[in-house]
């Protein structure tokens, strides 16, 4: 891989990833930080793709809120940074 | 086209390019034959993933061009120079090349047309790609949404659908801003500098009227804009972002 910049994206990078995973849309599912407790849409969240594996950063505090790792096709969904992940609006 | 009655889960589909459109030096339009293609809203993308000899696989997201009413599916990319997959996209892909994508994806940076406005749409570098499918949705649906696009680009050159932009701004009531950053043509009448909050004050629907507002670029220029509309009074809650990666603009 080339050397590049660090890349911050956000989650509307990472939707199909997160539908695979999820099942559904979740762009548009609201989650809660566990650290200072904003909250937003998931596709607000600042994503690191480059970093190992796929990482998703509070937008206010920077904390980390989620981390998908495939490998195999096998998916390890850490989501400890999130305090709740609301499918509904 | 019509929306599946049913989503199932997300899964690959075989793709096969019919035609390209070579919009700058380093953006090209990729136009697909997709016989399983659900149907899809203004905004959403596609991931496309690409497979070595090896068994390597890389894979990127990208904005779908096209509108949803419109017959072909078509996804405009810019080469990056560093990156693993736009390159492939754009400089080695040949007509009758199959693509593996899934989609659509995504649902937080979509507009459609009951959503309404005004619309404030905010591009840019090869960020106008999702904001161009709105505006063509907005056309093919005959809404009469108030629409302004500024758009951001180095040079002329470099400005993604131009004749087509230009066209909506002449004929369709969509107030159509380029501003050009890096180097203007002799006679350019349109705006020559970064986007800022002086431009957005200029810009922008006043915060009174509370337009609906949609930015997609590189992560500066997105950020940029979003803070400036917020302390010029607009609701963040109105404000959507969408960020790729580093680029011109």
């Amino acid at each position: 891989m080339a050397d590049v910049a660090v890349t911050t994206l956000d989650g509307n990078a990472i939707a199909g990833l997160l539908a695979d995973v999820f099942g559904q849309e979740m762009t548009l599912a609201t989650g809660t930080c566990a650290s200072c407790g904003a909250s937003g849409e998931v596709g607000t969240f600042v994503v690191y793709t480059r970093a190992p594996g796929t990482v998703a950063r509070c937008p206010a505090c920077t904390s980390v809120l989620m981390v998908l790792v495939t490998v195999r096709n096998v998916t390890c969904v850490d989501l400890r940074g999130l305090a709740a992940l609301d499918l509904t609006r | 086209m019509a929306r599946a009655a049913v989503r199932g889960r997300l899964s690959w589909q075989v793709a096969r390019v019919s035609a390209f459109v070579d919009e700058t030096q380093d953006v090209r339009s990729i136009v697909l034959e997709a016989p399983a293609w659900p149907g899809h809203r203004a905004g959403q993308h596609v991931d496309i993933r690409l497979t070595a000899e090896d068994g390597y696989q890389a894979q990127r997201s990208y904005s779908i061009a096209s509108a949803p009413e419109d017959e072909e599916l078509v996804l405009t990319v810019e080469r990056l120079d560093d990156g693993e997959v736009s390159p492939y996209l754009v400089d080695e892909l040949r007509p009758g090349d199959e693509l593996e994508l899934r989609g659509p994806v995504g649902g937080y940076f979509v507009w459609e047309e009951p959503l309404g406005g005004p619309l404030l749409l905010v591009g840019g570098g090869s960020g106008v790609v999702p904001l161009r499918a709105m505006l063509r949705h907005r056309r093919a649906v005959g809404s009469t949404v108030p629409v302004r696009l500024l758009y951001s680009a180095r040079t002329l050159d470099d400005v993604i659908y131009r004749d087509e932009l230009t066209g909506l701004g002449a004929m369709d009531a969509v107030d159509v801003r380029f501003t050009l950053t890096r180097d203007q043509p002799e006679g350019w009448d349109g705006y020559a500098r970064r986007i800022d909050r002086d431009l957005l004050e200029e810009v922008a629907w006043p915060a009174s009227e509370e337009p609906l507002t949609y930015v997609c670029g590189p992560t500066s220029l997105v950020e940029t804009v979003a803070s400036a509309l917020v302390d010029l009074g607009h609701d963040p809650a109105r404000i959507r972002t969408e960020r790729f990666g580093p680029t011109g603009t």
